[in-house]
């Protein structure tokens, strides 16, 4: 159509100077505008790309262990670099269990905030507040790491575990979880400077879905008599749950991930033990720890595949974070 | 007042109690890390970290070489991942609003934004170190590169969406094409958002370390070739902190002073940006 366009426009004024010009002026800007659409076009497929890259050359690497162990490295208990013997079970276990233990504190602790900040806080205060508690996820995870390090695991080591050794670990059937020496570092430790990482996360998420709430529903629960504690549990909680669930997925997704603040307090011990006051491990920190001292394909490969699996565990989560956050968004818009 | 009344109250006065209590833990965590930084971080904060190069153990010695060598790790993820991601997010908000390829690249690009790090770093070791055999700035770089193109790509789509639809209109009415009407009036109009989205990402990845780990590796020793490994502020503050070596410990609490800073700083600037121009609009 353009050709066709373009032919009788030439057909029509040629030989008239100006007439061309312009018509070369606009040819230029419809090539332009062209290359524009196709080069937006290409970076936006290049985010899509990124993705499918990040998952084949993984599995190319981690090919020599996926070959020699096969589905066995899932369950295989053993790191031994010397014999190449490698599993991954105690280094998802760390991460499954530092992941629990952060989110059963930061998903009570984050929501109860997002309570204040909807229902409690006076209005002039709710920005700034809520702004402080985003820095706390701005705060990078390394300074999460050495404060852990040397602030709190110091002051667990004589303070909160001695105190859960003495009491529960007396308790038959749980007492095994908190056996052991107060370490001060060790899975706890990891799982508490977690939660203080992700909670930012399910806070302010959980606070952009309560202010979602019309306020008409809330207003015809506080009209019938309703404490703000009941207008929470009986109305808005149901009514933002979807988006409460994908946010509390996405702060999980965080965890399973992360890196640095674990890799400081975690102990970096490669067994499994029924204590979480005792070290372990988990496999972004397995990663970080002995990736650059690997030698032997077969040990680079062991590690490569942890990071397959973990970014294929995190990759679900995270997917069904953003689905159930994604159909809040539709409800609402 | 009955019994049933005093009671739902007394529920209510409890849980509202507990939430007030759970906000001045969050604020508490905040104070009690700036604080150790603080404490710990100026005791060691003199003109030397600024000019000289991190020393060998027990000896005296600055943080001058991954100062350096981080703002040219986080200068090459920013020139790589800005254009990237402000052209992809042009794509989602202006030629494919609400085509297929945009939600797949929306939601593609919502699972990178929070995908964990270290396997960014994973990647570019597959796809560079490995292949070129030795580790370098340019690995360091791109690793960063890839973590700031989602939350480029998040907040320029976010923002061109925020345009409202009648200036285009007004543009594409006199006759301009489209691709001046995005880069002449709805670029112009997001100016501000996209620079936010910018801010953010650089917040993001001046303390990230776990992808440098094994792409830029670390250095000791002064070195601007980034064909070579480079040191690193997060890198050295990780070394340094796990370290035996009281200095070296002292320089690391330092450098996570500076690093906490900038970031936050970077953060708070970001978000005044944002709070003015949506005001403005």
């Amino acid at each position: 159509m353009t050709d066709i366009a373009t032919t009788k426009a030439t057909a029509a004024l040629s030989g008239d100077h100006a007439a061309a010009a312009r018509h070369a002026m606009l040819n230029r800007l419809r090539i332009g505008d062209r290359l524009f659409g196709l080069l937006t076009r290409s970076a936006a497929i290049a985010v899509l790309a990124v993705l499918g890259a990040v998952i084949v050359s993984l599995a190319s690497g981690a090919s020599p262990a996926l070959a020699r162990y096969g589905f066995g490295f899932l369950t295989s208990l053993s790191w031994n670099p010397v014999t190449e013997e490698f599993g991954a079970l105690p280094a998802i276990y760390g991460t499954l269990v530092t992941s629990a233990i952060a989110m059963l504190i930061a998903v009570p602790a984050g929501i109860l905030i997002a309570i204040f900040l909807t229902e409690i806080c006076p209005i002039p205060l709710r920005r700034p507040i809520g702004i402080a508690i985003e820095l706390l996820a701005g705060v990078p995870s390394i300074i999460y790491g050495i404060w852990g390090l040397f602030v709190l695991a110091p002051f667990l080591q004589v303070t909160l575990q001695p105190l859960l050794i003495h009491s529960l670990g007396n308790i038959p059937g749980i007492g095994g979880m908190f056996a052991g020496p107060p370490y001060g570092i060790g899975v706890m430790t990891a799982g508490l400077i977690l939660a203080i990482m992700v909670l930012p996360f399910v806070a302010s998420i959980s606070r952009d879905v309560f202010t979602a709430v019309p306020a008409v529903l809330k207003e015809a629960g506080y009209g019938v008599g309703c404490t703000t504690w009941e207008v929470f549990g009986k109305i808005v909680l149901p009514y933002a749950r979807a988006g409460v669930v994908g946010g509390v997925m996405l702060s999980l997704g965080r965890a399973l991930g992360e890196t640095m603040a674990v890799t400081f307090v975690i102990g970096n011990a490669r067994r499994i033990s029924g204590s979480i006051l005792a070290p372990g491990t988990t496999i972004s920190a397995i990663i970080a720890n002995e990736f650059t001292e690997a030698d032997g394909e077969l040990y680079t490969a062991s590690l490569i595949e942890l990071g397959l699996i973990l970014f294929i565990i995190s990759l679900i989560v995270l997917a069904v974070a953003r689905y159930l956050l994604m159909r809040i968004e539709q409800k609402r818009g | 007042m009955n019994r049933v009344y005093a009671k739902r109250r007394r529920r209510n006065f409890i849980a509202m109690s507990c939430a007030t209590l759970a906000t001045a833990m969050g604020l508490g965590w905040l104070m009690l890390i700036l604080g150790a930084l603080l404490w710990r971080g100026l005791a060691g904060l003199r003109p030397g970290v600024f000019t000289e190069m991190t020393p060998s153990p027990g000896s005296a010695g600055g943080l001058l070489n991954p100062i350096v060598g981080s703002l040219m790790l986080t200068a090459i993820a920013i020139a790589v991942g800005t254009p990237v991601g402000i052209l992809a997010g042009t794509y989602m908000a202006e030629y494919g609003r609400g085509g297929r390829l945009t939600q797949a690249v929306r939601f593609i690009n919502d699972i990178l934004l929070s995908a964990p790090s270290i396997v960014i770093g994973l990647f570019v070791y597959e796809v560079m170190v490995r292949p070129l055999q030795h580790f370098s700035g340019w690995a360091g770089g791109l690793a960063l590169a890839l973590i700031v193109i989602p939350v480029v790509v998040r907040t320029t789509e976010d923002m061109l969406l925020l345009v409202p639809n009648q200036m285009r209109e007004a543009a594409a009415a006199i006759g301009a094409p489209r691709a001046t009407v995005i880069r002449f009036v709805t670029y112009r109009a997001a100016r501000s958002g996209i620079l936010t989205g910018l801010l953010l990402a650089l917040a993001r990845v001046s303390g990230e370390t776990a992808p440098l780990l094994f792409t830029a590796l670390n250095n000791q020793f002064w070195s601007l070739d980034l064909n070579a490994p480079i040191a690193s502020l997060p890198v050295v503050i990780f070394q340094f902190a796990m370290s035996p070596y009281d200095d070296w410990q002292q320089l690391a609490w330092t450098g996570a002073l500076l690093i906490t800073f900038a970031v936050l700083a970077t953060n708070i600037l970001a978000r005044l940006l944002s709070s003015r121009g949506s005001a403005k609009s």
